[in-house]
Parts: structure tokens; sequence; C-alpha cells
């Protein structure tokens, strides 16, 4: 009886063998396709210059070659490409850490129901959500009043807090962080900063991995707050490098009526293969780790997605 | 009653001041960085110039045009376009992305081998995951008109290689693919787990009514995931305004040849602001974005709830 009871249980939620053979294969052909143009990507950057100029970008390169990733350590922009991923990892270590304090902090206080302000601080951050101020007045707000245009500060701070972050975290620290702890901690004596620090954060762990996940990328795939704000070449982050790169072959290309000029100018630039390598090499970190941080990921957006 | 309350509050400050310490970063943030960039806005209606003397003496010396901005941009054939533009790309993307998500969720609940539907997650995630710099060397990798793979192939085939930044034929339908590229799997995700969260003896009394796969989905899985689906509809219509600057400025290369199908609000905004350097008008642009947006959203939940009460945000 058990056992023919799981049987149908199993036959319950799927396809029979020929659908389910199918659906297979269009699911995973796109899961394919989602890999396909970064494996594109890794071989031309491994492939000699001189057949990328007369054979194209190739899925599989004729004549194998390192000189790209040589080049980034050692050719005459090796400098630059080597402050761009310090500046990145900077601002990525260091963001996500005042990120995710201030997000647990200002979720603690909106998730402790005995908290009279809870709601005023609440709706002071969901407005937010609703509302955006607009490209120009934050810009003219970021660059004029706070003065932050070309500063390490100009890429950390506007990324430093969100209203999505907040939610999770307050969602968690109500999930998992009952009242009745907090309640028997403070008639031990315990201070507010006591209770946050010895007992709330050990439980929070998690949940600090999930929206610190969320700010790491952020952070390093940011691009746009440096085209606001950074012009000076030693704060631009790898993303805005490769935007630079490539804004600056187009204007060659535009211009391409100028003969020697141009050639100087294309012997500045990396070359084909060399700039694919620092594409390969920005988004190493991610397709690396991110296998191992999904759990903590998809756990976020499930969570995030609870109402109030 | 009043003066009771007033008491109390100041009572609350003291007896709560390690709690509101702790938001007080927060706080302060949301204040720079939300509430007075909407205060900047009044940008909008004034005839803004940045005087030597920092933010507030150039926003107080500059004149006030009251709707001026906003009639100069209406004025103009690009305002059009813009809106139309970014209107019809986020309803062809909403409606997609939807239609492409769930279909992906339902069927990746239903198929029998659960290991290989986690690898499947891990690698259609990869996309999400990447900045849309990174993408555009992608599609140059594929769009790039010497080298490129696919010129590769039309003229392996024998057709003329197309020249894809010059030429605008084929650029809605790219941006179509990409966005729907990028977030299928963060999207179908988001639906797998309502999906699987249903409670498996509907299924069980759906097949001893004899019913099969597609009358079951019809029937339990669709009606059991339309909360979610109302929340997620409800968020995005807010967003049917704000399109996705990063990809319309990074994709196309920023090429002038492709400027009637690429022009979107929130590229012509940023021109604004680089290149033309009206401030005020940039302003009335954004603005004009923003309370749309709002107003959108606000309707949107309204419809939803007036449906179903539990679908709505607020």
């Amino acid at each position: 009886m058990g056992k023919k009871k799981k049987i149908k249980k199993v036959e319950i939620r799927s396809f029979n063998p020929t659908v389910n053979f199918i659906f297979n294969v269009v699911i995973g052909l796109f899961a394919l396709s989602c890999l396909l143009p970064f494996i594109f990507v890794i071989s031309i950057s491994l492939t000699s210059e001189t057949s990328l100029a007369e054979l194209g970008y190739r899925f599989w390169p004729k004549e194998f070659s390192f000189s790209a990733y040589t080049y980034i350590f050692g050719g005459n922009m090796s400098q630059k490409i080597i402050q761009a991923f310090g500046v990145t990892i900077f601002v990525t270590v260091f963001g996500t850490f005042v990120n995710a304090t201030m997000t647990s902090l200002y979720a603690y206080t909106i998730s402790r129901s005995n908290f009279p302000f809870r709601r005023f601080f609440t709706i002071f951050a969901l407005v937010t959500m609703l509302f955006t101020p607009g490209m120009v007045a934050t810009y003219i707000v970021v660059s004029n009043f706070l003065n932050l245009k070309d500063t390490i500060w100009a890429l950390i701070l506007p990324l430093a807090l969100g209203p999505f972050n907040i939610l999770v975290m307050r969602t968690f620290f109500i999930k998992t962080v009952p009242d009745s702890i907090i309640e028997s901690a403070r008639i031990d004596g315990a201070t507010e900063m006591m209770i946050f620090m010895k007992i709330v954060l050990p439980l929070a762990v998690p949940g600090i991995a999930t929206i610190s996940l969320f700010a790491a990328l952020g952070y390093w795939n940011d691009w746009f707050n440096a085209l606001l704000y950074i012009q000076k070449d030693s704060l631009v982050p790898i993303q805005y490098l490769l935007m630079r790169i490539q804004n600056n072959l187009d204007y060659l290309a535009q211009n391409a009526g100028m003969g020697s000029q141009i050639q100087g100018g294309l012997a500045a630039l990396p070359s084909e293969s060399a700039r694919m390598a620092i594409v390969v090499i920005s988004t190493l970190p991610i397709a690396l780790t991110y296998p191992f941080f999904q759990r903590y990921f998809v756990g976020g957006l499930t969570i995030g997605g609870v109402k109030e | 009653m009043n003066k009771k309350k007033k008491k109390g509050f100041w009572h609350n400050v003291w007896t709560y001041k390690a709690l509101i310490l702790m938001a007080l970063p927060g706080f302060v943030w949301f204040i720079f960085f939300f509430y007075i960039p909407v205060l900047a806005n009044v940008v909008a209606f004034k005839n803004f110039k940045i005087t030597p003397n920092g933010f507030l003496n150039s926003l107080f010396t500059s004149d006030w045009v009251g709707f001026d901005n906003f009639k100069f941009l209406f004025a103009s054939n690009d305002a059009w376009l813009i809106t139309r533009n970014t209107i019809l790309y986020n309803i062809v993307f909403l409606a997609l992305n939807l239609f492409f998500a769930i279909a992906f969720a339902i069927i990746m609940s239903e198929l029998r081998n659960k290991r290989l539907v986690k690898v499947y997650h891990t690698m259609s995630l990869l996309p999400y995951f990447l900045s849309w710099v990174v993408i555009g060397y992608f599609v140059y990798a594929f769009l790039s008109p010497d080298k490129g793979i696919i010129n590769q192939w039309i003229a392996s085939s024998g057709g003329t290689p197309i020249n894809w930044y010059t030429n605008p034929t084929w650029w809605p339908l790219i941006f179509v693919i990409l966005n729907v590229w990028k977030s299928l799997g963060y999207n179908s995700i988001i639906y797998y787990a309502s999906v699987m969260g249903i409670d498996p003896t509907y299924y069980e009394a759906a097949m001893i009514d004899g019913a099969n796969k597609w009358q079951q989905i019809k029937h339990v899985t669709i009606p059991q995931i339309i909360p979610m689906m109302t929340v997620l509809l409800i968020l995005n219509i807010g967003g049917i305004f704000r399109a996705d600057f990063g990809m319309f400025y990074n994709i196309p290369r920023n090429s002038g040849a492709l400027y009637q199908v690429t022009a979107v609000l929130d590229t012509y905004i940023y021109n604004g602001l680089t290149a033309t350097g009206d401030l005020g008008m940039t302003a009335a642009a954004g603005l004009y974005q923003s309370a749309v947006g709002a107003c959108l959203l606000l309707i949107a939940n309204m419809f939803a709830r007036k449906l179903d009460p539990n679908s709505a945000l607020f």
C-alpha cells in the first residue's frame, strides 16, 4: 500500500517520458545559450591576433595565444587595467560592508514590534520604491551639493542603501529573531547595542549573506555612477574602463580618415583579444562564485517577495 | 489627549534612543540620496544655471519659468518618439517575460530530473549577474560587421553581410531577445519557487477527477500563482516608463544611425545631462518620467486591489 502511494506521488507532477525529453531539450538549449557567449569570448581572448584578423571571431581558435593575458599584466596599459581592478575590488569590499551595516541596522529597528517609530521609519524607506528622484536631480545633488564628483565616495555612497535590501533583512529578522529572546536579554540587563551585536547578528548571518551578495553584485557591475561622476583616471573601475576603451575605439572608427593619428591611437588601445581578455577577467569572479552563493540569492528573492 | 501624545513622543525618543541611533545612518542616507534629490526636481520649473557658489546659490539665483521647460519638451519631436519607444519596448518586454517566465517555471516544475533542473537554473542565471557593459562586448562578438560570427554565417551561406551598427531594422528584435535572455533565468526562478509551493493534494484531486496535464496546469497551477503574478505585474507596470538605460546605452554602442530605434526616455535624459547641458528641460523630462511612473503604479495597485485585495501591494 505504502509503496503504491509513493509511485503515484512521483507521477503526479511530471511529464510523460516523450514530453519530458522534448522539454529537456528546449530548456537545455536555452540554458546553454546563457553560457555560450561567455565561452565564445573566452575563446576569442585566447586566439592569436593574426588569426583574428584573418578569420574573424571563431568558437574554436585556429591559433592559440596567451598574448592577450600577458598584455594585461605587462603591456602599455597594464598599470591602468590593474588600477581599475583595484578600484573595483576596493569599492566592492568596502561598499558591501557599508551597505550590509546600514541595511541591517535600519532593518533591525523596523523589525522590532515594540519600537514606537517603526511605522514612521518603514514608510520613510518604502516611499523610495514608489518614486524615483531621477537622473538629473540626483546628479545635481551628488555633484554640486554633496561635492562627491571625482571622489571614491561617488562610487560607494549612491549604492550604499536600498529599500529592497531593507525589506529582505526586516523580514529575515522578524522570522528568525523572536521577540521573547530580545525581551529576556533586556531583563538580564543587556543594552540595545549588545542585544544587536551578541544575539541578533549571529542569528541573522544567512540574511546578511544574502544582502551582501546583492550589494557586492551591484558594486562589482556598477559603471553608471562612474559614467556620471568619475573623470579621474585613477578612480576608474573596471566596467567603466571597458566602456572607455569602447568609446575610444568607436571614436577612432568614426574618424577613420585621419591616417597616421589613427595608427597611433589604435596602438595605444588594447587589441581585440586583449579587450576580450579584460571582459573575461572582469566576469570570471562572478561566474566562478555565483553557483555557490545562488542558494542565498534565491532565498533573498523569495523573502523579498513576501508582503507586509 | 494631544498633550499626552506629545509628552509620550519625547518620552519615546528618550526610551528608544539606541534604536533611533541605529536607524540614523540609513535615515540620513535617505535624506541625502532620496529626499533632497526629490526636492531638487524643482529645477524642472527653473531656468537652471550652475553658479560657482554651490548648489543652493545656483538654485536660488536661477529664475522660475513655470511649465516652460515642459512646453519645450513636448513641443519637440523627440518627446513623442522617446515616449513611444519606451512604452512599446517595455510592454513587449513585460508580456514576453511574463509568458516565458511562467512557461519555463511550469515546465521545470514538471520535469522528472530535479537535479537537471538545478543545473538549468544555475546556467540560466549567469546573464542576470553580468553587466550590460560586458554583454555589450558579447553582442559585439556576434554582430561585429567584419569579424562577427553572424556575418560569417551570412557570408558562408552566400548572403550579403549586414552592417548591424548602422542598420536599424533588426534592433527592436535584438533588444527584445537580449532583455528576455538576461532576465528569464531570474524571473523563472521566482515563479518556480511559487509553483513548487503549491499543495500537491490539489493535483491529486485533479488527477482523480481525470484532469490531464494541460487541464491541471490550466485549472490548478495558473490560478495558484495569480496573486504572485499580480504583485510582480504591478511593480513592472510602475516601471513601464523607466527604460533599461544600461541596455539602450551600452549595446548599440552609441550609434547615431540607430537613434530612431534606440532613443528612450533614459538615454534622452542622459544625453541632455551630458551633451546639451539644458538641465531645466532634462529635469523636466525626468520629472515627467517619475510622475507618470508613480501614477501608473498607484493605478495598477488600485486595480489589483479591486480584483483581489490580497494581491495588492499596499
